[in-house]
């Protein structure tokens, strides 16, 4: 692994209030090269702001300051807003939770992957077209002519996801951040969806940041696992070893999931050390 | 076990269609199932395969159902009188919209003790709360200065007041963390301890169906087509083809890759 896409050091978050300033993300530093790097944590650990924060796509009362915010030698940080439109889509895309709500329901679904590839490639849309319906080949759908034609509305929700895998890739991003990417999904669909992900981003070399709640999903996706709590990185650790993952924070979210080949009587509830949040600024919103 | 007499809840053959003529959709096809006083009793299932809606058929949200619903021996009107509801009680998905916003506390507790004609509502009250692992002082909060665990026990409170006998209950974990979800799996598996009470627990995942339940039916395309024990899904031994797809995607790729030259010979 040459240079990192993204290398973020010092990153924080405020979001300034009135009588009382509420921090969401406060000094993390990390790096993400083309590799898959999932990031864990509770609501409110400031895991998807982080994910949003790198395409400078925070509400406008968020007051972002960092050390370094880089992608490819890019500074984010001052990249006007001209930059951050050829960057986003272009060379980072964002896959979110929902497909219902992230795609237009007024458009037929091929119309929207061909309007991704051509706002970045300039192409007639005979070629988009052709590169479109390759895609949803690509994502594993069997009659991509037909469903070039639907409505949204008109495919499930798994068929959805593929979509907007599609639509996100086809631009040939170098980084995927993927919030929550399966988690309107059924267990069935979920790994057939991921395992799709999977494949294109390897055969790419595409990077992913994959912000997820469920431990044992980005255990199984991810090469690393970035675990957060209150706006901090508690830890850092390769995903095969998160097994054995030494912070207590880490342990306690491991050991809070009911099993199926360890049954027990009563889960454990994770404790929280306030020594976890030491920071200058007392921070209340994010431990509820 | 199988003794019928034993049985609070049943269903005969019990149907839902949505829509009429050309475009019925049938969600539920005749699903026959009993459970046992002081039994908890898991259905899971993909979206859309009729297990909500067979929650909302028994609890009597949806009187639009063919077949018979039994409770404790004797067939209840399509219609639910109130004295069912002082019996049977449900906690719904999501805390966050199943409380009113503009009632404390107190008075989303206050209203099933006066519906049902209860006394001493100041003690019934402290009780509940104490229960559920609230303090008393949460009476006079609104749901949006409660957390998402705070609100689902709230929720759990208001069902428990009227001390039913059932409670079913709808992924009463889903829309929350999994710190969170482990205090609420803790209090439901204290609760029954206590109180005898019996559950029917709707939900897609199958570490907390078998964390709570000790029989579990498989639903797909809107029938139950296997019942397991949780013994029987902690040693994946399914039947039927699609329960063991379905048991193998939620255990994890990794996990399941094994279990597929085990079990799956595909």
């Amino acid at each position: 692994m040459d240079r990192p896409l993204i290398a973020i050091e010092d990153l924080r978050i405020r979001f300034p209030g009135a009588h009382r300033s509420n921090d969401a993300v406060r000094g993390i530093s990390f790096t993400i090269g083309r590799e898959k790097v999932g990031i864990v944590g509770e609501s409110g650990s400031g895991k998807s702001l982080t994910g949003r924060a790198i395409l400078k796509l925070t509400p406008n009362s968020a007051r972002i300051t960092a050390r370094r915010m880089e992608f490819d030698g890019i500074d984010l940080l001052s990249a006007s807003e001209r930059q951050m439109r050829s960057i986003r889509g272009n060379r980072i895309s964002m896959i979110l939770q929902d497909p219902k709500f992230s795609l237009n329901p007024l458009m037929r679904v091929g119309n929207q992957i061909i309007e991704a590839y051509r706002l970045h490639h300039r192409v007639d849309v005979g070629e988009a077209k052709r590169r479109a319906l390759a895609m949803l080949e690509a994502v594993h759908i069997r009659e991509p002519e037909r469903v070039f034609r639907q409505f949204p509305h008109e495919v499930s929700g798994g068929m959805g996801q593929r979509i907007m895998i599609a639509m996100m890739l086809i631009p040939e991003p170098d980084l995927i951040i993927a919030d929550e990417p399966t988690s309107a999904l059924d267990v069935t669909v979920r790994r057939q969806v991921l395992s799709i992900l999977d494949e294109l981003l390897t055969r790419r070399g595409t990077g992913l940041m994959f912000i997820s709640h469920d431990l044992n999903l980005v255990a199984d996706f991810c090469d690393r696992v970035l675990v957060m709590y209150a706006g901090r990185i508690m830890e850092d650790i390769p995903a095969r070893d998160l097994h054995k993952a030494q912070h207590p924070y880490t342990r306690a979210l491991l050991d809070s999931l009911p099993r199926l080949d360890h049954p027990v009587d009563e889960l454990k509830i994770p404790s929280r050390d306030p020594a976890w949040l030491l920071e200058d600024t007392a921070d209340e919103g994010a431990v509820a | 076990m199988k003794d019928s007499t034993d049985n609070l809840i049943e269903t005969r053959a019990l149907s839902v269609t949505f829509g009429e003529g050309a475009s019925a959709n049938r969600v539920v096809n005749e699903v026959s199932f009993h459970i046992v006083r002081g039994e908890a009793y898991g259905l899971i299932g993909e979206s859309g395969c009729g297990k909500s809606t067979i929650l909302q058929a028994l609890v009597g949200l949806n009187t639009a159902y063919d077949g018979a619903i039994l409770y404790d021996g004797q067939e209840v009107p399509h219609r639910r009188e109130k004295s069912f509801f002082r019996k049977v009680q449900m906690v719904f998905q999501d805390p966050y919209a199943s409380l009113h916003p503009r009632k404390i506390v107190h008075q989303v507790l206050l209203e099933p003790l006066r519906i049902h004609g209860f006394d001493q509502h100041e003690e019934r009250i402290s009780a509940v709360l104490d229960a559920v692992g609230l303090g008393r002082d949460f009476r006079y909060r609104y749901p949006h200065e409660l957390s998402g665990g705070q609100r689902q026990r709230v929720a759990i409170a208001r069902a428990l007041i009227i001390e039913p006998e059932t409670l079913l209950l709808d992924e009463p974990t889903s829309a929350l963390d999994v710190s969170v979800q482990a205090e609420i799996l803790n209090l439901l598996k204290k609760l029954r301890r206590e109180r005898k009470l019996t559950y029917l627990m709707v939900t897609h995942d199958l570490a907390v169906v078998t964390h709570i339940c000790g029989r579990v039916g498989m639903m797909n395309q809107g029938e139950i087509i296997e019942e397991l024990s949780a013994d029987e899904i902690r040693d994946l031994r399914a039947v039927k083809d699609y329960t063991r797809v379905f048991l193998a995607a939620s255990i994890g790729s990794r996990a399941s890759r094994s279990i597929s030259q085990e079990v799956l010979p595909l």
